[in-house]
């Protein structure tokens, strides 16, 4: 009865709408971090100086490359090479298993030392120094959990393109599965340096 | 269906698929609609009860028929349903599913599946507020705001509560986003941004601040319950934190959220005075622009819901000053309407007076808005029930009968039957005159001093009170005829043909019921204006 319907640029401005809330979603963390910061500058740098730098490093490197093999694999799609394609895609999947390993070490040695939300040596260490961890907490959970939401969206995807669901006529889907996960590229880019560089 | 028969049953029978999985599986946005509708006018209702239970309970000082705890529960999941369930999904989410893509000549809108997505969250959360009066540790008691430190210290259920918002939250930005593209993407030939309905318009505006405003009650909400769950103390002074912040994160959503909640409404007001006066709207352009002036200048004004929390003298003059901005093009409305009125050959049917009524209740609740947009005033009258009757005045004056004349105008092209107008006319006017009742003396109080949400008051507010309490009482004898009235007539009332109204706009050339794709065969071509009546006859019922 329906009628065959399709709007490849309809698809795409819907998910820039969606990406702009996913951005408004953040903003609010980033808008306690600000005021926060202007509060506690010194504790904020304190606290800050106890992340390890080097698994913040590390992540922003496998993030940056996971947008590089995603944004390959659109180009391998629209020249109708699913193989590439398919390998593009779970590179960048296994990039999104290595970040969320690699925080996971990070979060486990850092609890470890007794830094969580909500601990009690955490509590002796005064306001700006728990208020900069707890931020950092929520807003890495926060993205870790869009890593997490993002590898499984491309894994459908890919599977979709496996079973030519998805093709070189018709691949708007995986464009905006890629679009999403350089959203997550992108709110990482700022929470890098807020919370292990510049203090 | 019993008596005469309607011959034609529209996008009733024609589905894909039979049954009730033909309507839960429906991505087809009139099934949609007609879901949403059936869902937030039961919430309404839910709702309702419980805020005639407050108004009894507060009849007299001292005790009556619960509770300070109890009390405390019913005014915030009152709160909660009115406002998440009712209000803010009831114009955009039913009717905008229901007649927006009709009337750009689109058949359905640009993400069907999205859309049947959003419904089932609307559901989810609905039901998870629903469960959280009933388990875990007792009914929310916050308000529906979650002020902190309350909120992150209650024992209630607050947490639930919470995440239910946090879902209803999420179905409105699909809806949102659902429209923006739809109106950008599947306007059908010659309709023009100069063509489309006013309904559109509204919906264009309302679905912008859905998409950026949401996210952000998302967000506080989900630090409440991260708050709850680790006692992190981002809002609690003691640890560091800051609970004003809080109020600005949640006033940042919960202001625009207000014109989320009206300009739908003002929509179908636009619809409806034209129709009843045979008169073009005035004013087109100023119409549309207007609607959109409302909501970019509404998302500026969030802080003036704390003058008293504690904030710059500097930030409170800004403040203020842009909460009167806002007035100006609210008024242009109320303007454009009356001048839309004047001289027209004005038929006071159902969804006329309704309309009207808007325009009235609207009028008292914006102008005792300004009274709490100036920093002096609202200092005295803050947190007293005049804030309370000024809300209702907006909300329930306002899109509630706004909503009660999308009822009255659109139903009958949804369902192909008419209800019975003279019942209509005297639930209305029971309505009008409870509702004026009810929350007049509430302002009065108010203005006396009467603390809100207080369990217990002084001797000397009681006169009012009682006023208040009768009044709560005419008003729920009018929802009851009213709804009883529409449900017959649905269910048994006279069939009426394509444009029982005389209305230029889209949805009023097909059937009604409409099909399951709209238009038939072709896709329409728009050659006139939604208010170019010359040549539109309405049809005998
Ligand atoms: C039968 C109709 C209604 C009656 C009798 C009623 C009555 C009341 C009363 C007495 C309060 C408590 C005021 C206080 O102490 O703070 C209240 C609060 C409230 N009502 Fe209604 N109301 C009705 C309909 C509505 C509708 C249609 C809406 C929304 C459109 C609504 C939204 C609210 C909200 C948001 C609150 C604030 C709750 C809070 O303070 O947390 N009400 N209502
Ligand atoms: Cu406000």
């Amino acid at each position: 009865m329906s009628i065959e319907h399709r709007d490849d640029t309809g698809a795409r401005f819907g998910m820039w709408l969606f990406l702009y809330t996913e951005v408004i979603l953040f903003s609010g963390l980033f808008i306690l971090y600000a005021v926060s910061l202007a509060k506690f500058p010194v504790q904020f740098a304190e606290a800050s100086h106890k992340l390890n730098i080097y698994f913040g490093t590390v992540n922003t490197l496998v993030l940056l490359t996971s947008s590089l093999t995603i944004a390959l694999a659109i180009t391998a799609i629209q020249r109708n090479q699913i193989k590439r394609t398919l390998l593009l895609s779970a590179m960048t999947i296994a990039l999104a298993l290595v970040f969320l390993i690699n925080k996971y070490f990070e979060w486990s040695a850092e609890i470890g030392h007794g830094i969580y939300p909500g601990s009690e040596h955490l509590a002796e260490m005064g306001p700006g120094v728990t208020t900069f961890f707890n931020l950092y907490y929520f807003t890495a959970g926060l993205h870790g959990l869009h890593v997490l939401i993002g590898g499984t969206l491309i894994s459908i995807v890919s599977i979709m393109v496996a079973k030519g669901k998805v093709t070189a006529e018709r691949y708007t889907l995986l464009e905006n599965s890629a679009l999403y996960w350089h959203l997550v590229d992108l709110v990482w880019i700022f929470l890098f340096p807020l919370y292990y560089l510049i203090l | 269906m019993t008596q005469s028969t309607l011959t034609y049953n529209g996008f009733y029978s024609e589905s894909p698929r039979p049954g009730i999985l033909g309507w839960l599986l429906s991505t087809d946005h009139k099934r949609i609609g007609i879901m949403y509708l059936c869902c937030i006018t039961t919430m309404f209702i839910v709702g309702a009860c419980l805020g005639i239970a407050i108004r009894l309970e507060l009849i007299a000082p001292g005790p009556t028929i619960m509770g300070p705890q109890t009390y405390n529960a019913t005014f915030t999941v009152h709160g909660i349903i009115m406002i998440f369930m009712f209000i803010i999904p009831s114009v955009p989410a039913a009717f905008g599913n229901l007649v927006l893509p009709i009337q750009i000549g689109a058949r359905d809108v640009s993400f069907p599946k999205v859309n049947l997505i959003s419904w089932y969250c609307y559901v989810i959360g609905a039901v998870l507020a629903l469960f959280s009066i009933f388990t875990g540790t007792g009914a929310p008691d916050t308000g529906w705001t979650f002020y902190v430190p309350f909120s992150t210290h209650t024992n209630t259920n607050v947490s639930l509560a919470a995440f239910a918002a946090f879902m209803l939250g999420f179905s409105s930005i699909l809806t949102g986003i659902n429209f923006v593209t739809t109106i950008h993407r599947l306007r059908a030939k010659g309709m023009t941004w100069g063509r489309l309905p006013m309904f559109v318009w509204t919906l264009y505006a309302t679905a912008w601040i859905q998409v950026l405003a949401t996210p952000m009650l998302g967000i506080t909400l989900v630090l409440v319950i991260l708050e709850r769950t680790f006692g992190a103390g981002l809002f609690d002074a003691a640890r560091g934190g800051d609970p004003i912040m809080f109020q600005h994160l949640f006033w940042i959503y919960s202001h625009p959220a207000v014109y989320i909640m009206i300009l739908p409404g003002m929509g179908v007001i636009s619809e409806v005075i034209p129709v009843f006066a045979r008169k073009p709207l005035f004013g087109y352009w100023a119409m549309a622009f207007s609607s959109l002036a409302i909501a970019f200048a509404g998302s500026l004004v969030w802080a003036h819901h704390m003058y008293a929390s504690g904030m710059s003298d500097f930030a409170i003059l800004v403040f203020s000053f842009l909460t009167f901005i806002v007035a100006i093009p609210s008024a242009i409305k109320v303007f454009n309407w009356v001048s839309t009125l004047y001289k027209g050959s004005i038929e006071l049917a159902p969804p006329m007076l309704y309309a009207l009524s808007f325009i009235f209740n609207f009028s008292i609740g914006g102008l005792g808005g300004l009274a709490l947009g100036a920093a002096a005033s609202d200092i005295h009258l803050t947190d007293t029930t005049f804030v309370v009757g000024h809300f209702h005045y907006t909300m329930f004056g306002g899109l509630g009968f706004a909503f009660f004349a999308a009822l009255h105008y659109w139903l009958p092209k949804f369902t192909g039957r008419m209800y019975n107008h003279k019942i209509a006319v005297i639930a209305w006017a029971l309505l009008f005159v409870g509702f004026n009742v009810t929350y007049m003396a509430m302002q009065a109080v108010g203005i006396q001093g009467m603390p809100r949400r207080y369990y217990d008051y002084l001797p000397e507010f009681f006169p009012l009170n009682l006023v208040s309490t009768i009044g709560s009482w005419v008003l729920a004898i009018g929802l009851i005829m009213m709804f009883v009235n529409l449900w017959q007539g649905m269910r048994k009332g006279p069939v009426v043909g394509k444009n029982p109204w005389g209305a230029a706009t889209l949805e009023w050339t097909v059937p009604s019921p409409p099909p399951m794709d709209n238009f038939g065969p072709d896709d329409p071509v728009v050659t006139r204006g939604p208010y170019e009546f010359k040549g539109v006859v309405a049809d005998e019922y």
